[in-house]
C-alpha cells in the first residue's frame, strides 16, 4: 500500500501555507500524518495537493497567557504529554494524553490533527470539549474563533472550509487544585476507544462541588458535553451515589451503531467511564491536585 | 511545486542525499534507495510496528512518514545498531531471552525500546508492556521480548542481567 501521486509543498510560514491552501487544486494538510498518511496509503483520500506544514516554528508554540494556555496546531502529542506547564495546570489534557494511540504515533501526532481528522473515538476533542476550549482558524480571508462546541459538524467533519486551516488552540486554565480525570474503554490498549469520559472537579473549601466538567467520547459522532450530570452534580458534596445517579445521564447520549460495539453497549460503556472519571477526578481534587 | 525532490538526511550516522520521489514512504526509501532491509513493512498503515524507526531520537512509523519529510533529520536503523559482529546489548538481550523467533517485527521492537531505555534505563514490567503495545509480535507471546527488554536495562546500567 502506497500512497497515490500527489504535488508536494512545504511552506515556511503560516501566510504561505493558507495562500497554497487557497489558490491550489484539491489540496490537503499534512500534519503529524498519522492519519493521514494510513488513509492516504489505503487510498480512502487522495489529494491532489499535499501541503506539509511540520516545519512552520509559529505553529509548534505553547505559550502560557496565564489564565490561558494557546497551544500551536503543530504541537505533537508527545511534547504536550511532556509539558510540565500542562501537566500542572491541564491535568485533563495531559490525562487524556496518555490515551491516545501509542508512544510512536504520539512522538509525530499532533493535536490539530486530532482535531482536524476528528475521529469519533479521538481523545482530545473530547478533552477540549470539558475544558471549553476555543480553536482558532485561519485562511486567506482572515481569521476566526469556533468554540469547541461548535467544531464538530457531523461524522469526521470539522467546522472548517477547503481554503482553512487550523492553525491553534486556546484552553481557559482552571484554578490550580482542581482535579481530572480521562477514563477509556478499548479491547487493545492504544485503540480507539468504544467510550471514554473526560472530568473535571473543583471543590469549595467544604468540599462541595464548586465546578464541573464531562465530555464523552467514541459513544456518538463527536464529544458530547454531559450538561444534565453536570446540573446534578454541581453544589453537592461527592459521594459514590452521587456520582453514580449522575454518570446514568452518559447512557442517553445517543450512540454509534458499528463493527466495534453496538449502540447498547456504548451507552453501558459511557456510564461506567463517567463514574470512574469522576471518581479519578474527586481523588486528584482532594489530594491538593496532584496526580 | 514538484513531485520529485532531492534530500539530504543522516542514516546510523552517515549523510546521504538522494532524489525522490515525494510519494515515496522513509520506509521505502530506507529499504529500497538505500537497501537498509532490516526495516519491515507488514500492515503499511502504522498499526503493527514492524517499520518503528528512530527520527532524532525518537520513534516514528516509516510507512506512515514521507521520505522528503525527513529530510534534515537523523535516522536510526536496526542496521546502526551493532558495532560489526558486536550485537549491542539490547540486541544480545534478545537473543539470551529468547525475545525473538521469525524475527519480522524485532526491528520495531528493538527501536522502541531503544527510546524507552533512553528516557527511562529502569523501566518496570508493566511500562514495558505499555511501550509495546505499539508493536504486534506473532511469535513469542511478547514475554521473551519484555524479558529482554528488562535484562538489556540491567546490563546497560552495569548490574548483572
Amino acid at each position: 500500500m502506497k500512497p497515490p501521486p500527489f504535488s508536494y509543498h512545504r511552506p515556511d510560514s503560516v501566510d504561505e501555507a493558507l495562500g497554497l491552501l487557497a489558490t491550489l487544486d484539491d489540496p490537503k494538510i499534512l500534519a503529524g500524518g498519522q492519519s493521514l498518511m494510513p488513509m492516504m496509503n489505503f487510498r480512502y483520500v487522495m489529494p491532489a495537493n499535499l501541503i506539509d506544514i511540520n516545519r512552520i516554528d509559529d505553529l509548534s508554540r505553547t505559550e502560557n497567557g496565564g489564565e490561558t494556555l494557546r497551544i500551536g496546531a503543530m504541537v505533537r502529542q508527545r511534547d504536550l504529554e511532556f509539558s510540565d506547564l500542562v501537566k500542572a495546570r491541564c491535568p485533563l489534557l495531559h490525562a487524556a494524553l496518555l490515551n491516545v494511540g501509542h508512544v510512536q504515533t504520539r512522538n509525530r501526532g499532533t493535536i490539530g490533527g486530532s482535531l482536524s481528522h476528528l475521529d469519533p473515538a479521538a481523545e482530545l476533542p473530547a478533552a477540549l470539549m470539558a475544558l471549553d476550549a476555543t480553536l482558532h482558524v485561519g485562511s486567506k480571508r482572515g481569521t476566526r474563533d469556533v468554540a469547541i462546541t461548535d467544531w464538530s459538524m457531523g461524522y469526521m467533519t470539522p467546522n472548517l472550509e477547503m481554503d482553512e486551516m487550523l492553525t491553534a488552540i486556546t484552553i481557559p486554565l482552571w484554578p490550580a487544585g482542581h482535579g481530572a480525570g480521562f477514563v477509556e474503554f478499548a479491547r487493545r490498549h492504544g485503540d480507539f476507544a468504544m467510550a471514554g469520559t473526560a472530568a473535571m472537579l473543583a471543590l469549595s473549601p467544604s468540599g462541595t462541588i464548586e465546578r464541573v466538567a464531562l465530555a464523552v467520547t467514541g459513544v456518538d459522532i463527536g464529544p458530547v458535553r454531559l450538561h444534565d450530570a453536570e446540573a446534578m452534580l454541581a453544589g453537592q458534596t461527592p459521594s459514590e451515589a452521587l456520582f453514580a445517579d449522575a454518570a446514568q445521564t452518559a447512557g442517553a447520549v445517543p450512540g454509534l451503531d458499528d463493527v466495534h460495539a453496538s449502540k447498547a453497549y456504548r451507552r453501558k460503556l459511557a456510564i461506567v467511564m463517567t463514574k470512574r472519571a469522576l471518581a479519578q477526578a474527586l481523588a486528584q481534587a482532594q489530594g491538593g491536585g496532584d496526580d | 511545486m514538484t513531485d520529485r525532490m532531492t534530500i539530504s538526511l543522516t542514516v546510523n550516522g552517515d549523510a546521504v542525499s538522494r532524489e525522490v520521489s515525494v510519494r515515496m514512504t522513509l520506509a521505502d526509501f530506507l529499504r529500497h534507495e538505500l537497501g537498509l532491509t532490516g526495516t519491515h513493512l507488514g500492515c503499511e498503515h502504522g498499526v503493527c510496528g514492524a517499520c518503528t524507526i528512530l527520527m532524532n531520537g525518537r520513534t516514528a512509523r516509516s510507512c506512515l512518514t514521507l521520505a522528503v519529510q525527513a529530510d534534515g533529520q537523523s535516522i536510526d536503523t536496526v542496521e546502526g545498531m551493532a558495532d560489526g559482529d558486536d550485537l549491542s546489548p539490547l540486541q544480545q538481550a534478545f537473543i539470551d531471552q529468547h525475545g525473538l523467533q521469525c524475527g519480522f517485527c524485532t526491528p520495531g521492537m528493538l527501536a522502541t525500546i531503544t527510546e524507552l531505555l533512553n528516557t527511562n534505563p529502569d523501566p518496570t514490567e508493566h511500562e514495558v508492556r505499555e511501550w509495546l503495545s505499539g508493536n504486534a509480535c506473532r511469535c513469542t507471546g511478547y514475554q521473551g521480548i519484555v524479558d529482554a527488554a528488562l535484562a538489556a536495562a540491567k546490563t546497560l546500567q552495569g548490574k548483572v542481567p
